[in-house]
């Protein structure tokens, strides 16, 4: 057999050498010496990113699933599995994250054992246990059909609407509880992600996120690994993108203006800089290109809407979880070099699993058979459906 | 009945009995480069700051409503009812949401460690529930830092303020700070420049009733949104039995 040398296949196994030895690091000389946390900064790039921003960018699934299996949105069908698929990625790996950053990775089941109902973190984990667990079974088919096991997926096909309406009961939950986790520090973190809307402003940025997740992934897949493109699905999704980028919007302005903090955002700081990034990746970039009907209707500009919605809302949960803390901690918080290679491999993991699962699993192959089957008049009846999905 | 420390600075002499005496009572060394530490640390749980002559105690302030209790997800802290806030060493999974969470910034952790540990102040809750006082205070050599009752100290700070209101800010730190904390401070200068967050920064509510406000809705929230989400799935699929119906009734009428 022989390997084709790629940039990316390069990059792939430089990135996964150097995670190896940070995971060394991690895990033989301790948090100390592979993070830049601190007494200050005890939460650093790896529940900013790979807990908050892992937990976002999987959220396509219950977005998806929900839309298909819930609201019965049929034409969209033929995306359920690689969503599905991104989704439980997702979670498994913001668990190999968490096994990273908790302290005593090895009593990590003491969640089960020693409950403490009061606490967001214990609902956060209960809820990420039990749905990356649903995430399975959702996942199932995708393996049990490679191997014709007939029966079982048909139990498990069955299965499917308890699934789903479980796993959106779940993200609801722990979407927003990722919010929440930030409601009882009301005087260190700073004002401008401060607000009792927290975990409304987590849920609504989950759904926009995990729009444009599935916009992305498509395209993505399409491009890198030659799938068959579902175009009218994907601009679809563009539309009920663009309504969830201006709820989302809205709320967060109206967050500002009720707190009276509109005329210190416009003014420039350490903190306003990074705010207005956050807001022209999240909101103002995306949704000005979505507004023009011939990039809601071209795979590269949707591609492009989607990956600024993307960058925007991650900038905006590593400003929840760092930026904001900056000003209270009295120092910057830059990650150190082996930290950010373990959340590097991390993502560099999720691209490959996610490239062989495509290969040696039908994730598309449903695509193909799902045209054939659907009749054509239940496509193009609009794009405010799956809107309801995302409410 | 609660037992609390009242620390007055104005009384402080600064000569650092308390940190070398809680150092002995935790088992963690200390010497003339510790003592010259002037933060906290995983090996030092309290500190006499310095400043232009004024001294300040930093030590955990024991809340009555803990944030670091309420946000563990395994409640490796857990306030006893003599007042101290401990910590349970086996529960804890390492995942620092109690030093995020705590206002005063006083878990730390051992960085350093490959099986770490949250450091704190536990206000020696094996003297105290023997009777006797916490080391700082047994040891300290002008009653700047004293043990007792707390509702007894508050009434004795009262008295000090009230007979030589010139000799302090006219704040008792932690009477009402986060619902109120068993550590009561006194001093001459701002608790501010020695890193006590203010009263009108961090408030008079317990920060447990942040999230508590949300998280007590969860039990009703489950089954209600799980009735909405049902009722979706019925409604949606509903309309494809009737298509579904109605097609057949055309046949049937045809034929």
């Amino acid at each position: 057999m022989k390997i084709k040398v790629t940039l990316w296949r390069v990059l792939f196994v430089i990135i996964l050498c150097l995670g190896t030895y940070s995971a060394y690091v991690r895990y033989f000389h301790g948090l100390g010496a592979v993070s830049n946390m601190s007494d200050q900064f005890p939460w650093g790039l790896w529940i900013g990113f790979d807990c908050l921003c892992g937990v976002m960018l999987a959220a396509g699934g219950f977005c998806i699933t929900g839309a298909v299996y819930l609201f019965n949105i049929e034409r969209l069908h033929c995306i359920v599995r690689p969503t599905i698929l991104t989704a439980f990625l997702g979670y498994c790996l913001f668990i190999v994250g968490l096994l990273f950053d908790l302290g005593r990775p090895w009593f990590i089941w003491h969640q089960l054992v020693y409950m403490n109902p009061h606490s967001v973190m214990f609902e956060v984990g209960m809820c990420v246990m039990t749905y990356t667990t649903v995430l399975f079974f959702e996942f199932l088919p995708n393996v049990l059909e490679r191997f014709h096991l007939t029966a079982p997926l048909k139990w498990v096909k069955q299965l499917m609407p308890v699934l789903v309406v479980a796993g959106i009961l779940l993200s609801t939950l722990h979407q927003s509880s990722l919010g929440s986790l930030y409601l009882i520090m009301p005087s260190k973190l700073h004002p401008f992600w401060y607000s009792p809307a927290l975990p409304f402003f987590f849920f609504g940025s989950a759904i926009a996120v995990g729009l444009a997740m599935t916009i992305f992934e498509s395209t993505q897949s399409a491009k890198a690994l030659g799938k068959h493109l579902e175009l009218p699905v994907i601009v679809e999704l563009g539309g009920a993108l663009l309504v969830a980028l201006w709820v989302n919007a809205l709320l967060r302005f109206q967050d500002f203006y009720h707190r009276d903090l509109l005329g210190q955002i416009i003014k420039p700081s350490y903190e306003a800089y990074f705010l207005w990034l956050e807001l022209l990746l999240a909101f103002v970039i995306p949704i000005t290109m979505l507004s023009f009907k011939r990039v809601r209707l071209s795979s590269t500009g949707l591609y492009l809407a989607s990956l600024s919605t993307l960058l925007g809302f991650v900038t905006n949960r590593l400003n929840v979880s760092i930026t904001g803390f900056e000003t209270w901690a009295g120092h910057h918080f830059v990650p150190k070099w082996t930290e950010l290679m373990i959340t590097l491999t991390i993502i560099a993991l999720g691209f490959f699993i996610f490239a062989i699962c495509v290969k040696y699993l039908p994730i598309f192959e449903t695509v193909a058979k799902h045209q054939k089957l659907t009749p054509p008049e239940s496509t193009g009846t609009g794009i405010s459906v799956p809107l309801h999905a995302g409410d | 009945m609660k037992k609390g420390i009242l620390y007055d600075a104005t009384m402080c002499i600064g000569c650092k009995m308390c940190e070398k005496a809680c150092a002995e009572h935790n088992g963690l060394p200390y010497d003339a480069n510790v003592a010259a530490e002037q933060k906290q640390s995983e090996h030092k749980f309290t500190v006499v700051l310095t400043q232009n002559d004024k001294f300040m105690r930093r030590l955990c302030m024991h809340c009555e409503e803990p944030a670091c209790a309420s946000v563990c997800p395994v409640g490796a802290f857990h306030k006893t009812s003599a007042g101290p806030v401990v910590y349970d060493v086996w529960k804890c999974i390492g995942c620092r949401y109690c030093m995020v969470a705590c206002a005063f910034a006083q878990p730390k952790y051992e960085w350093g460690s490959l099986n770490p540990r949250v450091r704190k102040c536990i206000m020696c809750p094996d003297l105290v529930k023997e009777g006797k006082q916490t080391a700082c205070a047994e040891i300290c050599p002008t009653g700047a830092t004293k043990f007792g009752d707390r509702d007894d100290l508050v009434k004795e700070a009262q008295e000090r303020l009230a007979q030589n209101p010139s000799n302090y800010v006219p704040h008792i730190y932690g009477l009402k700070e986060v619902g109120g904390t068993e550590v009561l401070l006194l001093s001459s200068v701002s608790f501010e420049q020695f890193g006590y967050p203010l009263i009108s920064k961090i408030g008079d509510t317990p920060l447990p009733e942040y999230t508590g406000k949300i998280m007590s809705k969860v039990p009703d929230f489950i089954p209600l949104w799980g009735l909405v989400l049902g009722g979706v799935y019925w409604l949606a699929h509903r309309k494809e039995e009737v298509a579904l119906a109605e097609a057949k009734g055309k046949e049937g009428g045809m034929s």
